[in-house]
């Protein structure tokens, strides 16, 4: 495809949007597909054919409104929004194009949680169709990596990143300009380019989405990453249990082969790009990238020790740049609006916006966008609209199994990578739990540990054997058999495991027994001493087994 | 279907296309893998036993799989499989003597606004009760469909 025919896209586009006729927008996000809005499109379907509107209003597919809990969503070109939609619902919503909003379904869009949010990521999110390129190409897509190819050599591409002051959306937040000039810098003629689509932590669904939701943005992301490192090949790793991501994303991807934009000589310039995709298997420490590159390999995911750090020594040995889903989400509306644009956004070392997924007690569980910065009592109370049922705040969880859990004190602590860390939690790949009285904040621990020790590959003994220790600990502590010295223990292991694992899941494993020592000793010490559980979970668990 | 470039690279992907076809693995299927794309035997099984994702057993008729992501677990997952186990005497991973029902967990659906989720032969339900499940499981076991 070359620059002329993208822009002509993009014109004819935007010229049939304006032409006028409705769109009715309906979710197809996974989310909402699982309450039947695959059903309300094809009602909407019927319903235009049978009343032979099919010239002046269409039904669109498009990808995740963010307010899950209230699925499924539809909305109208007016700025309408409807939710929890049913096929019957399809009649009235036809009606009222013409008229006034069905009341009855109506999803009111000026309260914090739309009014607070700032779109980058998701910017296209619920707007176009994810299985059309040229729906994507219409919203300036692709746009980006016409400029960076035309007008930008690498090197400018890495500056742009650099001032942008983007940093890792995967959880740790290296600087992404950073780690791109390291690749770029590294020697070698091969070089590859990964996106990580792993996303392990339970309790996060952010990258799901916008692999659902607006795939060719991850692509074009990778393009101008693969152009500024000087990679021609690269593999997107997403977990097999994204049936819907994968499906899309392989839909994308031969669609941008189809127009040449991915293949030999991109835009007819001799930049050249081949992508493929790679399917994880269910193994969480895959999300480390030494574990990744080892499955994209076709071995079993155990990480090796680094360095030397993938940018130097990745995949089959060749220089490799990892970024996750959201980092590549970013990078086409940097280049689009420039570095300087970016780093207005956002906090003093953060910068830019974060999407999180808020989920657990709270009322409007979904997907939020917002600037670095903001505290978790905003995003807890005000966009997500604090916990439901009259019940209380008692702590909020980030980073899945490697962060760690936060009490009602730390609410108005801003939101950042460092602020996070030195909280005892980390920024981690954006899930957000937030969990009410009735939790058990050590019964919580002890399931993170669980989970750490299912998942730990066993390579390194510190991980293997510290886990299952810890989570023996934690079993004892729960069914009230506990002794004063496994606290120590406790302490003791995490210690050990923080200080001598090979790779990230063995030293953040510890994280949320620690978070949860240091906010809610208390509940440890009521298990251990007065074999009481203040919410009464480990209690009935006991009796369960009884 | 197996001609991913028949490198040794392409392992996971090969297996995963077995395993779509055939339920799971066996080992013959292994066998074969491992000496068409000339990597050890050791490796294909190291590798189909490491992740997950991948069975060396055949499933029952039916398949329940029950999210244990954070979410679901604090909206009370765990009593669903506490459930599951008292009146069917399987735990996850496992398949019921009859052959009817298999019992999965996944780390996360994704779909926390449906806290708890479960998913009954490839259809996801959402908000699922101890009392919902129970009775959707009665169904698979009496019933021969």
């Amino acid at each position: 495809m070359t620059p002329d025919e993208l822009e002509q896209i993009s014109e004819d586009e935007r010229a049939a949007r304006e032409q006028g006729g409705h769109t009715i927008n309906v979710c197809m996000a996974a989310g909402c597909m699982s309450c039947q809005s695959g059903a309300v499109k094809e009602a909407l379907d019927k319903e235009i054919v049978r009343r032979g509107w099919e010239k002046g209003c269409r039904a669109k597919g498009v990808g995740c409104m963010g307010l899950c809990a209230a699925g499924p969503l539809v909305s109208t070109e007016k700025g309408t929004l409807y939710q929890h939609v049913t096929a019957e619902d399809a009649p009235d919503i036809l009606d009222s194009l013409e008229g006034a909003a069905v009341q009855r379904i109506v999803c009111r869009t000026d309260v914090p949680f739309f009014q607070r949010q700032k779109k980058i990521v998701l910017e296209n999110s619920g707007i176009v169709d994810p299985e059309r390129m040229e729906d994507y190409i219409g919203f300036l897509g692709y746009g980006a990596l016409l400029k960076v190819l035309s007008e930008m050599t690498p090197s400018e591409v890495v500056q742009e990143i650099v001032k942008s002051g983007l940093r890792g959306r995967g959880g740790a937040g290296y600087p992404t300009g950073l780690k791109w000039s390291t690749v770029a810098k590294a020697f070698g003629s091969q070089k590859y380019v990964i996106c990580n689509a792993d996303e392990g932590d339970p309790g996060a669904f952010m990258d799901r989405s916008v692999l659902e939701s607006d795939p060719h943005r991850v692509i074009e992301g990778m393009l101008i990453a693969a152009y500024a490192v000087g990679a021609n090949e690269g593999y997107i790793y997403v977990r097999a249990e994204y049936p819907l991501a994968i499906k899309r994303l392989r839909t994308a991807i031969r669609q941008a082969e189809r127009a040449a934009l991915l293949g030999t000589s991109i835009c007819g310039t001799r930049f050249s790009f081949r992508l493929d995709l790679r399917l994880g298997a269910g193994a969480f420490v895959c999300g480390e990238e030494t574990a990744l590159i080892a499955s994209v390999e076709g071995k079993r995911g155990t990480p090796r020790p680094r360095p030397p750090y993938p940018s130097q020594s990745g995949l089959f040995d060749a220089p490799t740049l990892i970024n996750n889903v959201e980092t590549y989400a970013n990078i086409a509306p940097i280049i689009r609006n420039g570095g300087g644009w970016y780093s207005q956004i956002g906090a003093e070392k953060s910068k830019g916006t974060k999407v999180f997924a808020l989920a657990g007690s709270i009322v409007n569980t979904g997907l939020v966008e917002v600037p670095m910065g903001i505290t978790l009592r905003e995003i807890v109370f005000e966009i997500g609209g604090g916990i439901p049922e009259g019940r209380h705040f008692k702590a909020v969880q980030t980073g899945g199994p490697s962060g760690g859990c936060l009490p009602a004190e730390a609410l108005d602590m801003p939101v950042e990578y460092e602020t996070l860390a030195r909280a005892g939690s980390i920024m981690g790949s954006g899930g957000m739990i937030v969990m009410d009285e009735s939790s058990c904040m050590v019964d919580v621990a002890k399931y993170f540990m669980d989970f750490c020790k299912t998942e730990s590959c066993g390579k390194c003994v510190p991980c293997r054997v510290g886990t299952y220790q810890m989570k023996e600990l934690l079993d004892r502590i729960c069914s009230f058999k506990a002794v004063p010295a496994d606290r120590a223990m406790l302490e003791e292991l995490s210690d050990l495991l923080r200080n001598t694992s090979l790779c990230g899941l063995g030293q953040s494993a510890p994280n949320p027994v620690l978070s949860t020592l240091r906010y809610f000793e208390d509940e440890y010490l009521s298990h251990i001493e007065r074999r009481q559980c203040p919410a009464g979970v480990c209690s009935r668990q006991q009796e369960d087994v009884a | 279907m197996r001609r991913l470039g028949n490198q040794s690279r392409g392992l996971i992907e090969v297996l995963h296309t077995v395993q779509e076809t055939f339920g799971y693995l066996d080992e013959a299927a292994l066998r074969y893998v491992a000496m068409s794309l000339r990597v050890p035997l050791s490796r294909a099984y190291g590798v189909a036993t490491f992740y997950q994702f991948f069975t060396l057993k055949p499933g029952g008729q039916h398949t329940c799989v029950i999210c244990t992501g954070t979410a679901c677990y604090i909206k009370g997952a765990g009593q669903l499989l506490n459930s599951i186990e008292k009146e069917h005497g399987i735990r996850p991973g496992e398949t019921t003597a009859d052959g009817k029902v298999s019992l999965v967990t996944a780390r996360c659906l994704g779909s926390c606004g449906l806290a708890p989720a479960v998913v009954y032969d490839n259809q996801v339900a959402g908000k699922v009760s101890a009392q919902a499940l129970r009775d959707r499981l009665a169904q698979w076991t009496r019933h021969d469909s």
